[in-house]
């Protein structure tokens, strides 16, 4: 089953979503923030990461921009999580290098959909 | 797959009830001017973060209120709006009223919506926009459908694979679609020596039929937007069938497999029955703590491998074992109460609004300054502290500092400050609240207490004894009820609660100067360092920070005074002598007060000294709670057991000398004695 990295730093947030994707058998790993996130993604290769854009300690989209250049996560899918409203941060989420994104608020019917999806 | 949102819900009250604390003293700070950036993306984040959390758990109504908020922040983090006090002032209010919807939905409770409306069209005001539902949760799609299909050209540029799009989910996405034939363009392809693995070279051409939206195919590619050529042709709506030999994976999938958002989330979840609790903890204890538990391990194996084959030549390495459990033990001890400390921070991030609203309020220029917010104490005892704090500083607001015309011809700075402090001084946290303002008013308080009665006409007390008054009960000098303090119900509360926290307060003013409330709190409610007395058969403990010394009695230093009450001299101080076995109703071995010993205490500031039978050892005891196993004794504050399995009396030592001064006591506390045997 693919390993997958959540990096949000609101803790209910990270909570639903691993509770979520552990349910469906994904292996699951949370990390507080984008240097954590990076840390733990330096770490160990996941196969897919989802990160929420803003945080303390280095923002989504930042974090999207480091693992795209890290040979390991060259073609990895790298999701973002945004509002409804931040068009543009989906536009800075992609000159990043990031692969899609989910708009938040959704719900774990449609967070499994789009794991699914990308991870082939 | 169903799950029940409802279970992230404690979670996501606890963060968001820190984003607000986060986004409160965020905005305290942006109003003083401080207005960088970082500041204002901490408090734009706490308030995205509390939006996000609430759509998604089905607090639509939070959602939408929290959604001006984040416009607000949004555009002055983006520096399109000037940071403005009617700004912070509605912000905050806004904080105020997202914790109150908050705090409704925990407790499953309507809360105010028309609060919460009127400060959105406040907010929609600043914002300039019309006030109406704000639609957070995501829309319907409109459809539109081509009704007999699309032509699709997808043409992927070089560099798709390195966003991590793969062009086959998306082929496979369309196929879900409809009615599916592709084919794939390979003329692009280099040859095999210039073949570029990491680049896409392929391109697609998909017929889909079906009754298919646009929107609905466009959604598809949405992620690759400006990484792919795509062309979208409408299929005449024949019905032309596909060739039987088409790779057509699937058969045709009705459109409407995407449910509405929020149909699952959008109802409240039942609030929860019980609220329980939880802290957070710093990673490095809890990494203490295992580090700890290994050396236990250790130790364990060590002692079980002297006990296999054990005899008297191995005792020497048996005591060794046993001391480094000991160690071990007091360690853990040390580390799992760690767990439960956290900083005076939580207890004081209150104040700054609160000094805020209060002086805006009393029209008053009052600065705060708090030091040593990393002071840490137990989360028990600081969970009641927070009114008492809060009662105090309120006076120092209210009655401390001056108007500011007042100060200023009084030769002060306009501005007065009150100053929080904490500290660790010995087994104790020690809080001061410290103003720069006028200083008790010592008149006042004399000409008060002798209306009262507590005071004789020609009684000329000290600072102390006039000081202390203010902690009786009823008594206020305000010259006026304020809606901030003067009611006069508070000091005296103050005191009792700190008092039940095994805490004191004591108070000191200068005229013209100012006052300092200072705190004294024991850093954790859970252990005491116990001195152990025997009394007859039982064994009482002594808190140890309450006693003075320990001496044997002269008998020439005794005296009797009215045929019961006993004095000692000890130097220049005559001490009352508290027969210990009197008090509790028991059989003492010792009656001859020169036998025994006299362990002398201290409480409220005054001594007295307890006979007892002998000492034993001190040691740190485990406070069990007798309200909650028995009830309330006076004298006495717990229980704790004893390493040989019996029940000791942890001593109160106020209560103690409160029940020694009534007449009756002695009977009354022997008869609860007698209970609790029984029991």
């Amino acid at each position: 089953m693919p390993t997958i990295l959540i990096v949000d730093d609101s803790a209910s947030m990270r909570q639903m979503v691993a509770f979520t994707l552990k349910g469906a058998g994904y292996d699951v790993e949370e990390a507080v923030d984008g240097a954590d996130g990076l840390r733990k993604a330096k770490g160990k290769p996941f196969n897919i990461v989802v990160t929420d854009v803003n945080m303390p300690n280095m923002d989504g989209i930042a974090l999207i921009k480091e693992l795209r250049a890290l040979p390991t996560y060259k073609f990895t899918p790298l999701l973002l999580l945004t509002t409804e409203s931040a068009d543009d941060k989906k536009q800075a989420g992609k000159a990043a290098g990031a692969t899609g994104w989910m708009v938040k608020p959704f719900n774990p019917e449609q967070l499994l959909a789009t794991i699914k999806k990308v991870s082939g | 797959m169903t799950i029940d949102m409802s279970k992230f819900l404690d979670t996501f009250f606890e963060e968001s009830a820190e984003g607000l604390d986060a986004m409160e003293s965020g905005l305290l700070h942006m109003q003083d001017g401080a207005a960088d950036d970082e500041l204002v993306n901490t408090i734009f984040r706490a308030a995205h973060s509390i939006k996000g959390g609430s759509a998604t758990f089905g607090l639509s109504e939070v959602a939408e209120f929290t959604h001006h908020m984040e416009t607000l922040l949004d555009e002055v983090r983006a520096g399109k709006r000037a940071v403005a006090s009617d700004l912070v002032d509605v912000l905050l209010e806004s904080v105020d009223c997202l914790r109150a919807m908050l705090a409704a939905s925990k407790s499953g409770s309507a809360g105010d919506p028309k609060r919460a409306k009127s400060l959105s069209a406040r907010m929609a005001k600043i914002l300039g926009v019309a006030t109406g539902h704000v639609v957070v949760t995501a829309s319907a799609q409109p459809v539109q459908a081509a009704s007999g299909g699309w032509r699709i050209v997808f043409r992927p540029h070089a560099h798709l694979y390195r966003t991590g799009n793969d062009p086959v989910r998306m082929l496979r996405e369309l196929a879900e679609l409809g009615e599916y034939k592709v084919s794939c363009d390979t003329s692009r392809l280099p040859g095999f020596v210039n073949a570029q693995p990491e680049e896409c070279a392929l391109s697609w051409t998909v017929e889909l039929r079906g009754e298919i939206p646009e929107k609905r195919v466009r959604e598809v590619f949405d992620w690759v937007d400006g990484d792919c050529d795509l062309t979208l042709e409408p299929l005449p709506a024949s019905s032309e069938k596909l060739a039987p030999d088409a790779p057509a994976v699937q058969a045709v999938v009705p459109v409407a497999k995407e449910k509405t958002n929020g149909d699952k989330t959008s109802t409240p979840a039942a609030p929860a029955a019980a609220e329980t609790t939880s802290i957070r903890v710093g990673i490095d204890k809890v990494d203490a703590l295992i580090n700890m538990v290994g050396e236990l391990v250790i130790t364990q194996s060590m002692l079980g491998q002297v006990g296999k084959d054990f005899d008297m030549s191995r005792v020497e390495k048996l005591m060794h074992g046993l001391a480094q459990l000991e160690r071990n033990t007091r360690e853990l001890q040390e580390s799992v109460m760690r767990i439960r400390m956290m900083p005076i921070s939580f207890a004081f991030q209150r104040f700054p609004r609160m000094v805020r609203d209060l002086s805006q309020k009393l029209n008053k220029k009052i600065e705060l300054r708090m030091s040593g917010e990393q002071t840490e104490l137990d989360k028990t005892v600081m969970e009641k502290i927070g009114d008492p704090l809060v009662h105090l500083v309120r006076n120092s607001v209210d009655h401390g500092i001056e108007m500011p015309d007042v100060r200023r011809a009084a030769g002060k700075a306009e501005t007065g400050i009150v100053t929080l402090n904490a500290f660790h001084q010995g087994g104790n946290i020690v809080i001061e609240i410290k103003d720069d303002g006028a200083g008790l008013p010592r008149g006042k308080i004399i000409a008060k207490a002798r209306k009262q009665g507590l005071l004789g006409a020609d009684e000329e007390p000290d600072d102390n004894k006039v000081f202390e008054l203010i902690f009786m009960a009823g008594f206020s000098t305000a010259d006026q009820v304020s809606d901030v303090s003067g009611r006069g119900v508070g000091m005296d509360v103050v005191r009792k609660n700190i008092k039940a926290l095994g805490g004191t307060v004591d108070v000191k003013s200068e005229s013209g100067k100012g006052s300092t409330f200072t705190i004294r709190l024991p850093l954790t409610l859970a252990i005491l360092d116990g001195q152990l007395v025997s009394v007859g058969e039982q064994t009482y403990i002594v808190p140890l920070v309450s006693i003075v010394e320990t001496l044997q009695m002269k008998k020439e230093a005794i005296s009797a005074i009215a045929g019961r009450a006993e004095l000692y001299r000890l130097r220049d101080e005559y001490i009352p002598v508290l027969r210990l076995y009197g008090l509790f109703g028991i059989e003492p071995r010792q009656k001859d007060l020169a036998n025994g010993l006299l362990v002398v205490v201290e409480g409220e500031g005054k001594r007295v000294g307890l006979f007892v039978d002998d000492l034993q050892n001190q040691q740190q005891v485990v406070i069990k709670s007798l309200e909650s196993n028995f009830k309330r004794v006076p004298g006495v504050s717990g229980a704790t057991i004893l390493g040989d399995g019996t029940v000791a009396l942890i001593l109160d030592v106020s209560g103690v000398i409160d029940a020694s001064r009534q007449a009756t006591a002695p009977s009354g506390l022997g008869k609860n004695q007698a209970q609790i045997r029984a029991a």
